[in-house]
């Protein structure tokens, strides 16, 4: 490799120890860094995120959102890391979710069953079968590829927290990086949705719920995690297949949007980060109120939450039930209860809540 | 010249699932081995790896944004990106961001 130094380029050197070849470009500050400094750079940035935003207690128990991806790979390696390293005194589990597709998420748990042995991580896996009876294989016999999302979606978010419940964890953590947080602020905006617009830069949520989530990686470059999972293990031991039952083009353009972005400038991914957190919400804005479903007791701001709704128009034959505009039990229920001329601005009515900066 | 391609994040499914590919590559007609670039390697892998969508290797004449480009394990930011040269048993690999996680 030494033979190619005559590479545009390659007679500087690091800028952080000025002694080796730089490697890396980096996309937050424009630093041309050597391998080196790059992964001390990396670990240590995910450590002092950790530490000033008060992720962790000792004797805590996490467990890390599993799917076989780059991330979540990425995400298990450098916190059983930092948590050797810097004595956090955490219990790490991985907790995956089995939603039945097969040819996808079979082999993606497979990749998840080689890091519990690479490293030493106990393995929970929890499958949509036995929780809700039905595999995302039924579900897309049954309604097609439309909307099968939508499920998946939702009882992904419920099963991940009956997985931690199983685990007897306190916290979860999840693999979402910082080109992933951009793009959900941009869906946020562009679907007015404001009260996950308010929720999706926070670095901890669900703190009032059973299981608080935390994303270790919200600063974290998706360019440097696939620098890292390649430079550093010198292949790439993460399942990169897209999900057979998504084209999700929606999120595709917002994803895409964000890329063009960073090219043009590499700041933006966390300027629009940054401008999702300063949204502010019109304090006359009505947040939905939370509760718990009467159903099966898991947090709902709705009568039965919406993996109830879903799962009972899926056993009673009436897919569509839960999708779209509300109707069937909490539409009935929204119905009886929604007082005529009411002045209150509702999320969940309407579409464009009121925002101030 | 003989190189070696890698394509890794989804990308192997537009070339056959092959993620490594070994590949004798003829230089353009007239050009000099000495100033073969990314750019006539791009030109070269669309027309002769690339099976199926191209559009998500290649927007215009480079590769899509989020598809990272290594050149011998070097950030190709680095080297110039289209102008990079590329000489014989260069290691190129390419990695699209734009699948999940």
């Amino acid at each position: 490799m030494e033979a190619k130094s005559k590479k545009a380029g390659a007679s500087r050197l690091c800028c952080l120890c000025n002694l080796r070849r730089p490697v890396l470009k980096r996309p937050k500050t424009l630093q041309q860094i050597c391998r080196e400094c790059f992964y001390e750079v990396f670990e240590e940035e995910i450590h002092q995120v950790i530490v000033q935003n008060r992720l962790f207690k000792s004797g805590e128990r996490v467990a890390i959102g599993a799917s076989g991806g780059k991330d979540s790979t990425v995400l298990a390696y450098v916190l059983s890391e930092l948590n050797r390293r810097h004595n956090y005194g955490l219990d790490l589990f991985l907790l995956s979710i089995d939603e039945g597709i097969t040819g996808y998420r079979d082999d993606s748990l497979e990749t998840v069953k080689r890091n519990e042995v690479q490293y030493g991580l106990p393995l929970q896996i929890v499958s949509y079968k036995d929780l809700y009876g039905w595999t995302m294989d039924d579900i897309v016999k049954m309604i097609g590829l439309k909307n099968n999302c939508t499920f998946c979606g939702v009882f992904r978010r419920q099963a991940l927290d009956r997985g931690a419940a199983l685990l007897k964890v306190d916290k979860l953590v999840t693999g979402h990086n910082a080109d992933d947080i951009a793009e959900t602020v941009l869906l946020n905006i562009l679907r007015g949705d404001i009260a996950r617009l308010s929720r999706c830069t926070s670095i901890t949520t669900g703190e009032d719920g059973p299981i608080p989530r935390c994303k270790p990686f919200k600063y974290t470059y998706e360019k440097e995690i696939i620098f890292y999972t390649y430079a550093y293990f010198k292949k790439l031991d993460y399942f990169s297949t897209e999900c057979i039952y998504s084209p999700n083009a929606y999120r595709g353009f917002a994803r895409e949007f964000i890329k063009d972005l960073e090219r043009i400038r590499p700041r933006a991914i966390l300027d629009i980060i940054k401008s999702g957190e300063d949204f502010r919400i019109a304090t006359t804005t009505k947040m939905p109120e939370q509760g718990t479903c009467e159903r099966c007791g898991y947090i709902s701001s709705q009568k039965w939450c919406k993996a109830c709704v879903l799962l009972e128009g899926l056993n009673r034959g009436l897919p569509k039930m839960g999708i779209g505009r509300p109707r069937g039990v909490n539409g009935d229920h929204k119905m009886e209860t929604k007082k005529p001329g009411s002045v209150a601005k509702s999320i969940e009515s309407k579409q464009c809540g009121s925002l101030d900066f | 010249m003989q190189l070696t391609l890698e394509f890794g994040g989804g990308l192997e499914l537009l070339c056959d699932s092959e993620k490594i590919h070994k590949v004798n590559v003829d230089l353009p007609n007239g050009a000099e081995s000495d100033d073969f670039t990314m750019k006539h390697l791009l030109s070269w892998v669309r027309t002769n790896l690339i099976k199926e969508r191209p559009e998500m290797f290649m927007k215009g004449d480079t590769v899509r944004p989020g598809v990272l480009v290594l050149v011998n394990d070097c950030d190709w930011e680095l080297s110039g990106q289209l102008d990079t040269r590329i000489e014989e048993k260069d290691v190129i690999v390419f990695i699209s961001t734009l699948h999940g996680g």
